[in-house]
């Protein structure tokens, strides 16, 4: 199971990287695991939202009195009660503000209005509907494209002095020189391109348990957040209550892929109930709630163009964005950048010139774009890039595959920087590429296909065949204090590592799983430096009172960034035990070797101390020379000094019913480079999620409106994920490029998979009809349509 | 999570009880089965009843059998024994084809035949099914049973022949020679509802089709049926030209609407092309050519 | 109202609301917190329990419904701490991430297997279609399930060695 120079543990756990069972398992198989909804505390109440049933709606009046006399509520909230309070409205990830309960207009369909506290969560619910609003109705803003004509209404009339929905303007690259190459290009295919609005929808909604001491002042609140440090000093900041006296705990979490990264009212919302009441106060959305009002994801209308010479060499790409941000602008992303990473768009291929321009508007629609697993918006970059590299195979009449191949960068071109800055500091791209078309047997493959469109074309069949490629290059691990942080919080994580002095050690994390196993992936990570088997190192996580400070897991960060700090405090404890180690064998540290947990003496190998050893010798009246302390432990932060770049190579082999426009996912190869890996079981395990996200976001997954801004996927009736059986079982490969700056070399996966994997499913059922371009999702309805010559535009209302 | 308001809960000990329940609690009062197309409407608040009288323990409505020249089901039946059921399987594949894609397997667990017959949901696989096969559906009341046509049973959209105090007991369908049976479903994802679906059933005569039904959901066919598709077909050869014909029919006269899982166009192509390919299945079968 | 059943092997009964679903019967009049909710309308299926062995979403029956009858939830699984074939599965072959799923997978994939003793993979893709999972792509969850029908019994003692 463990690569062979990995020693075994007493529990036949690897001592440091590779394949074993993960600790947190013992828990959750057995239901007792404990996520924010089985938190339950003496007296806690129950919290309820109202929200708007209209997206664009001014609010003339809202009467609560009857909500009120219901015998078991015991309070109810309005924006009224919030503004006196100061907390009506709440900064958001992104500059801007947001209602926590609206004191002035709805602005989408779902928005928070009122919050009621009652004795259970049944009566909330019934309470709910006691209250009485009066909407006076405005007309409403749906469709990106129309956000800026000059007779759009104003979503955001509560800003000074706003006149208009634009959000902001942001561009990258050369815009001249790019003009330049496209001039003189011999082939410029254009593509229109919607990415459109999906949800992450993880298994677990968000909630939250608020309990404010009256006595002591402190407020502990257990809630579904990635980033616990982050919402504490948030909530410092929102709410005016002393930093030290918040405590954050974010439990075992249900799943986040980005939904569970900011702040919503409904935190506000319980944090308030606990203040009014003196009561702790539980709120749990509803599934309703969480697709309508909690970040979404995407929704980018895209313009791409890609300029190359007619034997295929790609040389400019360029693209405008019209970006969809909703009612207000909450997408988390680094301040610097206003689109994410999108600028990384030019992908994995060299170019002469690039450039993009992004402009964010405001809709009628929940606010979001930054969440489900795209690495700050690298999943648009990739599906850009990748859908315009099929497109021009398609004008050229060249096989894609052979087209990327001649187009990728080659590893001597590392480190390299993209016409948009970026500095790509190593990789082996064709070989990757190789690797896939390899395991997929690409040219059986293609031969097949061939003969399922003679016997369709015959009429002999219904049913074609498709083989879709996307190559992907990442950066992940923010970042850089230099270049990154958010809302003025610099992107480093801090770590503490203590030996106990037997041995054991316990790792304190800012970074927080949500089903990564980190509890797992960062025993490993110190077994790996100090020789300490997995099963005597306790990881501490999500609980802002226990761990030092960092800003949290996504974006793929946690390994890039409170991994390299994990590596880094385990050097430090390495390092000093190394003095101990010589005190205790009365020699230098300079005479000592190590080697599996152990200084031995230099060509004395039988003359040495374990790091258990160590540990007891640090606590114990042994004495250390001048100026080393007790003790075994050490504290890091880690300013990640760049990005890592993870990459990858997918082919998706799709059979596509002609009859119906049913897609079948028959295979989905997937190689991945994210440097070494430290347990490839969770590696493998993250990318297979992955590939089912990008199968959910390529086949059947959206959130359409209606053009009044009723939602249209307000359900898992509406929303759909995939199941077992739309999901193939995935072929993975790999190959190893370690980062050159990270102390393990690794470059975290979390993302890859669901950054990659939608452009190479549709890539391969367009490539199986025949049909240069169509939106997600492919229903059988837009692949039928496709075929047909009149695609459909499917993020609005079907009309 | 959502949650229904209040209500009542009483439990039926057997059919004359149930029936006796609904007429004493009125047309406030409603049955419960499966509950899984009626508690999710009470959770969303679309559905209020101020009673719920539950009949999971009501026996004898559980039995899937051969009853003279008809098989019978009881109204109790889920989807998964309707699934499992070999004599069903022997007789009218079209069950088996319709129940492997109705929901999932936990809520075929729990949803009966009865359930969704009385549900009468426009995009209702079963009542599909039902509508191809013909057949009957028995309604009983406290003054005795009394047995409606199934092509007569569904009144439109959600409305059935099942009055305030009835409770559906049975359903029946006749056993025949020579037939085959198929069902063929159009969806986003296992486990959505159709976008169209179409069940059909033929009974031939040698190389010709004595008989045949065609069952459509979701696709606004009044009754689930387009009768002149069927008319078409009994009396022809049983080829791929009469399918053809009749599924044309089908394409003529049905009439969907447009919603997010396709537009009427789209549903419109799917209710041709899924009629052939059940006519063309049922055909198979009924030859032995395929089981 | 009043309502008694079994759950997990013991008689339980407890005043509740009729409109009580049986998930929050569970979860909150019980404690029996493993079992999860993820939706409003029966689709996710994170509460699936068993009643009378039969494999149910708890979040689309009352409290009520179940009286008398004879439930058991993922707490009831392990006997005696030692995890169970199916439960050792999701271990070995990282049939679960966030675990927010896994006690509903876990519901099913036993019931599968009783009724199934050797499902091919095609079944039990068929039989977890109504549990949804975001985290694992489902690949590992078959295996999983696969695990648990080739070890009835567990592991074996050299597995224990290797593993």
């Amino acid at each position: 199971m463990t690569a062979t120079d990995v020693p075994i543990s007493a529990e036949g756990n690897p001592i440091g990287f590779g394949r074993m069972h993960r600790k947190e398992d013992a828990r959750f198989l057995r239901g007792a695991g404990k996520y924010v909804d089985d938190v339950t505390l003496p007296g806690m109440l129950h919290g309820a939202i109202l929200r708007s049933p209209i997206a664009h709606a001014r609010i003339t009046s809202i009467d609560t009195s009857a909500a009120e006399a219901h015998p078991k509520v015991k309070a109810v909230i309005t924006g009224q009660t919030l503004e006196g309070l100061g907390l009506a409205w709440m900064p958001t990830l992104s500059q801007d503000t947001q209602s926590v309960l609206c004191t002035d207009k709805v602005r989408f369909q779902g928005q928070e209005v009122a919050f009621v506290i009652a004795e259970d969560k049944y009566s909330a619910r019934d309470a709910l509907q006691l209250i009485d609003v009066d909407y006076e109705p405005l007309d409403a803003v749906v469709d990106a494209k129309h956000a800026l004509d000059d007779d759009a209404p104003i979503v955001r009339d509560d800003l000074e002095g706003r006149t208009d929905n634009h959000i902001y303007d942001w561009e990258a690259g050369d815009a001249t020189k790019c003009d330049e190459v496209f001039r003189n290009a011999e082939v410029v295919v254009t593509q229109e391109m919607l990415y459109p609005r999906v949800h992450p929808a993880p298994m677990e909604t968000c909630g939250s348990v608020a309990s404010m001491d009256p006595i002591s002042g402190k407020l502990t609140i257990w809630t579904t957040t990635q980033a616990p440090h982050a919402h504490r000093t948030l909530y410092a900041l929102v709410a005016g209550l002393p930093e030290h006296k918040i405590q954050v705990i974010s439990p075992d979490i249900g799943g986040g892929f980005g939904n569970k990264v900011g702040i919503y009212p409904g935190y506000v919302c319980s944090i308030v109930g606990s203040i009014v009441t003196g009561k702790p106060v539980k709120w749990m959305e509803d599934r309703s709630e969480n697709l309508m009002s909690t970040s979404f994801a995407r929704d980018y209308h895209m313009t791409g163009s890609i300029a190359a010479t007619r034997d295929g060499k790609i040389q400019g790409l360029k693209v405008d964005v019209l970006a969809d941000h909703g009612a207000f602008n909450g997408v988390a992303q680094p301040t610097k950048f206003p689109a994410g990473f999108f600028h990384i768009f030019t992908g994995s291929y060299d170019y002469d010139a690039a450039h993009c321009n992004v402009t964010a508007v405001y809709t009628n629609k929940a606010p979001g774009g930054v969440a489900y697993a795209c690495s700050f918006r690298v999943t648009e970059a990739v599906y850009l890039v990748e859908r315009m590299v099929d497109c021009l195979a398609d004008e050229l009449g060249m096989d894609p595959a052979e087209l990327r191949m001649n187009n990728l960068l080659k590893p001597e071109q590392f480190p390299y920087t993209t016409p948009t800055g970026w500095e790509y500091d190593s990789g082996d791209y064709p070989r990757a590429l190789d690797e896939a078309m390899r395991i997929a047997g690409y040219d059986e493959l293609r031969t097949e296909q061939a003969e399922k469109r003679r016997a369709y074309e015959a009429g002999e069949s219904s049913m074609l065949m498709g083989i879709g490629i996307s190559f992907f290059t990442e950066g992940v691990g923010a970042g850089p204090r230099k270049h990154m942080d958010i809302l003025g919080l610099g992107m480093a994580d801090g770590c503490e590592l203590r030996i106990h002095p037997t041995g054991k050690a316990v790792v304190r994390l800012s970074v927080q799983s949500q089903g990564q196993g980190h509890e797992t992936t960062f025993a490993q990570i110190i077994s790996h430096e100090l020789g300490i088997p997995p099963e005597d190192i306790d990881v501490v996580h999500g609980d802002t009172d226990n761990t030092p400070f960092g800003l949290g897991t996504y974006g793929s960060r946690s390994t890039p960034v409170s991994g390299a700090a994990a590596a880094v405090v385990a050097r430090r404890v390495k390092d000093k035990s190394r003095i101990i180690a010589a005190a205790a064998l009365e020699c230098s540290p300079d005479d000592l070797e190590w080697e599996h947990g152990r200084w031995f003496v230099k060509g004395d190998p039988d003359n040495g101390k374990t790091i258990q050893d160590i540990a007891m010798a640090a606590h114990s009246s042994l004495e250390l020379p001048e100026g080393v302390e007790g003790h075994l432990d050490a504290t890091a932060v880690y300013d990640p000094p760049e990005l890592t770049y993870p990459f990858g190579a997918y082919i998706c082999v799709t059979d596509v019913d002609a009859g119906t426009g049913e897609v079948k996912v028959r295979r989905f190869i997937a190689v991945d480079d994210c440097g070494p890996r430290i347990n490839p079981m969770i590696v493998e395990g993250q990318v297979h999620g992955g590939v089912a996200d990008g199968i959910g976001m390529a086949l059947m997954e959206l959130i359409a409106f209606e053009r009044d801004g009723t939602n249209l996927g307000g359900s898992f009736m509406d929303y759909l994920l995939p199941t077992s059986m739309e999901c193939p079982s995935y072929e993975l490969g790999e190959t190893v490029t370690p980062s050159p700056h990270h102390p393990l070399g690794v470059k975290g996966v979390g993302e890859s998979a669901t950054v990659g994997s939608p452009a190479a499913v549709v890539n391969s059922v367009l490539d199986a009809i025949g049909v240069r371009a169509a939106d997600m999702p492919l229903t059988p309805a837009v692949v039928w349509r496709a075929m047909q010559g009149s695609p459909l535009r499917m993020d609005l209302a079907l009309e | 999570m959502q949650v229904p308001e209040t209500f009542d809960y009483e439990r039926a000990s057997n059919i004359d009880d149930a029936i006796a329940l609904l007429e004493r609690h009125g047309d406030e009062a409603r049955l419960i089965a499966g509950g899984h197309s009626l508690l999710p409407m009470m959770k969303l608040r679309l559905a209020f009843p101020e009673v719920l009288i539950d009949i999971n323990d009501v026996p004898d409505l559980d039995h899937i059998r051969i009853d003279g020249d008809e098989i019978a089901i009881g109204a109790m039946v889920r989807h998964a024994a309707i699934l499992d059921s070999a004599l069903l399987a022997e007789h009218y594949p079209i069950f088996r084809d319709a129940e492997r894609v109705i929901a999932d397997p936990l809520v075929r667990n729990r949803g009966t035949i009865g359930g969704s017959f009385c549900q009468a949901d426009p995009a209702e696989d079963l009542s599909a099914v039902g509508a191809a096969l013909g057949g009957s559906v028995v309604v009983r009341s406290s003054s005795g049973s009394r047995t409606v046509p199934m092509r007569e049973f569904h009144e439109g959209p959600y409305e059935t022949k099942v009055g305030d105090a009835e409770i559906l007991t049975e359903v029946r369908f006749p056993i025949r020679n020579a037939t085959g049976s198929a069902y063929e479903k159009v969806e986003r994802r296992v486990g959505d509802w159709a976008v169209a679906a179409a069940g059909a059933f033929v009974q031939l005569d040698g190389d010709m089709i004595a008989d045949a039904g065609i069952g459509l959901a979701a696709v606004g066919a009044d009754h689930f049926i387009v009768p002149d598709a069927e008319a078409a077909l009994r009396g022809k050869p049983a080829i791929r030209e009469s399918f053809e014909e009749a599924a044309q029919l089908c394409h003529d006269q049905c009439s969907p609407v447009t919603d997010q899982r396709g537009p009427e166009d789209y549903k419109r192509h799917l209710a041709r092309e899924l009629v052939l390919r059940a006519l063309t299945r049922a055909t198979a079968r009924a030859r032995g050519e395929e089981s | 109202m009043q309502v008694k059943m079994t759950v997990n092997g013991e008689e339980r009964e407890a005043d509740v609301e009729a409109r009580m679903l049986l998930v929050h019967y569970l979860r909150d009049e019980l404690g029996l917190t493993g079992t999860h909710w993820g939706c409003d309308t029966s689709n996710c299926g994170t509460c699936t329990v068993a009643v009378d062995g039969q494999a149910i979403k708890s979040c689309t029956m009352l409290a009520a419904m179940a009286g008398g009858r004879d439930v058991e939830t993922v707490e009831g699984v392990a006997v005696g701490g030692e995890l169970d074939p199916v439960q050792e599965g999701f271990m070995r072959e990282h049939g679960l991430q966030c675990g927010f799923c896994t006690p509903g997978m876990i519901m099913t994939a036993r019931w599968l297997l009783a009724r199934d003793p050797d499902p091919d993979e095609a079944t039990i893709r068929e039989a977890i279609s109504g549990n949804l999972c975001r985290c694992t792509g489902y690949e590992n969850i078959v295996r999983a399930v696969r695990w648990a029908a080739e070890h009835p019994e567990g592991a074996t003692d050299a597995e224990e060695v290797s593993a």
